[in-house]
């Protein structure tokens, strides 16, 4: 069998021709478009769909209160589909067809690393909503999520307080995990305490019985939590169904938070302890406002989480620099951004003019049996962002060969 | 002796040729001239990106559609080409030093796997014979067993699993699961340039057209005859004196070859290349283009693949939230209306006229 073939170059044509003609006409003067590119399918889209939803609503509030620069904000917004490549192509689609001032948008490191490239070339801006494992530091992107000595470092020296000296490293494997687990290995070495196990299971894996009884052999003080989405449901219970309890061996989880504890299961996970900058809890006036806005327009069962917060904080901060800037222009912005600071519902939060991170306080929590986390301990002020850990001596050489 | 007979025998075969190549003609004008001048850049590298795809589809086209070998796991052979050529890449701007991603996994020197990739030649040599090879070897395990049918199938996908864990496990060889990314530059050509990537997309649309070509002269041989035989029939082949696994492996090479290839040109032109590329969905997703193209046809099976992903792109634009399910329903309805895909329903259509 043959098709004929002008048939064939008849369809080429015409998708070639489709390809075109879907350019935007000229971007109209009273609006302001910004792109949002999460994972609206897969793996990831149960997480970064909730934050898509926390900017919408801090575009929609922004727009309800007069907009920016007298011009509403519209927002694109596109898949990313939990894969990495996707993530690139669909930055690149907004930036050069739509034109947008700005994206806000990734959950995973590696879908940030992704898009990193097509946004230093295209010299256009990402706000990066996610805690995540440093030595990053990009002069397109600004990093609303914690960076590690405003997380990690944080809850290692909660366990030390708390004096667990011996710790199991259990994570998911791919690039957050393992650089988490090399700075908390250095940490440990400076401080002593002991590394009794470091264990990667790929992501999506559920099986845990051998896990759990390497780490229940070990005895530990505690477990130092890097796995990521449904691993933690398997994990989780199997160390529950061990005799595991959060008093006897607390596990200290950096990935967890509202939307994944119902996940989880209370039942499983109630009483252990969890690092964040924010909880759905936390106890300031905007926080009030963004929980009552937040569960008015999605559903009264909805709960808030610290990567919608900083999602929703981007979309305020970016609002900001373009107000200072007095245009959406990338350079200015990027020049009006440091320095800038907001009262969010996780505090105050101030732009580093260095590298482009926010100041943030750090907060560990314990779960509850209502599946929300209740504060147990704060840094008492925010603290600067340090990607690389320069101000900890025995992290030098961890920022690698850069 | 009857010579005056020659010339219209001579003449027809002439028109014969000319007729069968003008379509041909007609396409690479629109995909070499065309395509460059009317598109953007930005669409033009996503043209490209199907394009490379659609090389794969052409080698799964000869190896499903002619020789009835349904492989499930040729995202691993085009993943052996992009990561060699990303390798290379890599290794070229590191200067001597390490690439980015060993910084932060923790490697501090080169591995000895790594050395060779910093030469250009080896590096694509090994883009497309690391595929062969590794298909040489499998072909000739697998097919003088005789394995075949949903057993070769599953084999191939199993391998495509495998082959996920082994890069995502080795994240200081490999990057893990974000990969490799951050290309600069390629033979001295800065990749961020629209002029670069225009020169690119040339030189994969000529890539594919060559091998389209190739493939098709090759079907039309003795071979090509061989191998529809083996996939009608392997016992009676076998019975006749060939050796069937022979031209099984043969053609499994070529078409891992090709995937290699393709997997070498995709690194510049996306700028990334990573496990998600080429595990099991990947591969699938390429058996379904060609399913929906038409894998009885080689043009089909090209057809497939820069139908699907136009598809693709422009279903997840237009509709971010459930795109999934219409491309999911596109191939349904391919498949229910032309269960012989496009490349089917276009040869019925014309037959239908014929009449």
């Amino acid at each position: 069998m043959r098709i004929p073939r002008p048939l064939v170059s008849a369809m080429l044509l015409l998708a070639l021709t489709a390809c075109g003609t879907d350019a935007e006409s000229a971007a109209q003067s009273n609006e302001i478009k910004v792109g949002l590119l999460h994972s609206l399918s897969g793996t990831m889209a149960i997480s970064e769909v909730t934050v898509r939803d926390a900017e919408l609503l801090a575009i929609d509030e922004i727009n309800k209160a007069g907009g920016v620069l007298g011009k509403k904000l519209v927002p694109v917004v596109e898949d990313g589909a939990s894969d990495w490549p996707t993530f690139a192509e669909k930055a690149t689609k907004l930036i050069r067809q739509d034109k947008v001032a700005a994206v806000f948008g990734g959950w995973t490191s590696a879908s940030r690393k992704a898009m990193l490239p097509v946004f230093e070339r295209h010299k256009a801006l990402l706000w990066y909503p996610v805690q995540y494992e440093g030595l990053e530091s990009s002069p397109y992107i600004f990093y609303t999520g914690a960076t590690t000595n405003q997380q990690i470092i944080p809850g290692l020296d909660y366990l030390r307080e708390q004096g667990k000296k011996r710790l199991f490293l259990v994570g998911s494997d791919y690039v957050f995990p393992r650089t988490a687990n090399k700075i908390i290995k250095a940490y440990a070495a400076a401080n002593g305490m002991e590394i009794l196990g470091e264990e990667y299971t790929p992501l999506g894996h559920t099986e845990y019985s051998t896990l759990v009884n390497k780490v229940t052999q070990a005895r530990p003080d505690a477990v130092f939590n890097t796995l990521n989405g449904d691993s933690n449901v398997a994990f989780f219970k199997q160390l529950k169904s061990a005799g595991a309890t959060a008093e006897s061996m607390p596990v200290l989880s950096v990935s967890i938070a509202e939307e994944e504890v119902t996940g989880i299961g209370v039942d499983n996970i109630a009483g252990h302890p969890v690092a964040w900058n924010y909880y759905q809890t936390t106890e300031t006036p905007a926080n009030e406002a963004f929980v009552q806005a937040y569960k008015a327009k999605y559903g009264q069962d909805k709960v808030t989480s610290d990567p919608m917060e900083a999602g929703y904080n981007a979309v305020y901060l970016w609002a900001e620099a373009v107000r200072k800037a007095g245009t959406t222009e990338v350079e200015a912005v990027r020049k009006a951004a440091p320095g800038i600071a907001l009262e969010r519902p996780e505090g105050l939060v101030t732009i580093d003019g260095e590298n482009q991170h926010l100041y943030k306080t750090a907060r560990i929590g314990v779960i509850q049996p209502d599946g929300l986390i209740k504060q147990v301990w704060d840094s008492g002020e925010p603290i600067k962002p340090d990607p690389y850990l320069k101000g900890y001596p025995w992290a030098a050489g961890l920022a690698g060969a850069k | 002796m009857n010579r005056p007979r020659g010339m219209p025998v001579l003449r027809s075969r002439v028109l014969t040729s000319i007729r069968r190549h003008v379509p041909f003609a007609a396409v690479a004008v629109v995909a070499l001239v065309a395509a460059p001048l009317l598109l953007e850049p930005f669409r033009l590298g996503l043209l490209a990106k199907y394009l490379c795809y659609a090389i794969v589809a052409l080698g799964i086209g000869l190896a499903w559609g002619k020789g009835g070998m349904l492989t499930l796991g040729q995202g691993v052979f085009f993943g052996l080409g992009g990561y060699s050529m990303a390798m290379y890449l890599k290794l070229t701007e590191a200067e001597g030093g390490l690439p980015d991603f060993m910084g932060w996994s923790g490697v501090e020197e080169l591995p000895a796997l790594w050395a060779p990739f910093a030469n250009p030649v080896f590096a694509l040599g090994m883009a497309v014979l690391g595929p062969v090879l590794l298909a040489v070897v499998l072909g000739t395990l697998v097919f003088r067993q005789r394995v075949r049918g949903a057993y070769f199938a599953i084999l191939t996908q199993a391998l495509a699993a495998a082959m996920v864990i082994l890069l995502v496990g080795q994240q200081g060889l490999t990057g893990g699961t974000n990969g490799m990314t951050n290309f600069f530059e390629l033979f001295g050509q800065d990749l961020a340039d629209d002029s670069t990537q225009r020169g690119l997309y040339l030189v994969v649309a000529s890539v594919l057209g060559l091998l389209y070509l190739g493939t098709r002269q090759l079907v039309e041989s003795r071979y090509g005859r061989l191998l529809v035989a083996v996939r009608d029939g392997e016992d009676r082949v076998r019975f006749l004196g060939y050796d069937p696994a022979l031209v099984k492996t043969v053609t499994f090479a070529l078409s891992a070859g090709m995937a290699g290839l393709a997997g070498a040109l995709f690194v510049p032109v996306v700028g990334i290349i990573s496990p998600a590329l080429l595990g099991i969905v990947p591969s699938l997703e390429l058996v379904v283009a060609v399913a929906v193209g038409g894998r009885h046809a080689l043009a089909g099976a090209v057809l497939g693949a820069v139908v699907m992903g136009y598809a693709k792109t422009a279903f997840s634009e237009q509709f971010a939230d459930g795109w999934l399910y219409l491309q999911g329903a596109l191939f349904i309805l391919v498949m229910t209306l032309a269960p012989k895909g496009i490349a089917g329903l276009v040869g019925r259509l014309r037959n239908a006229r014929a009449a």
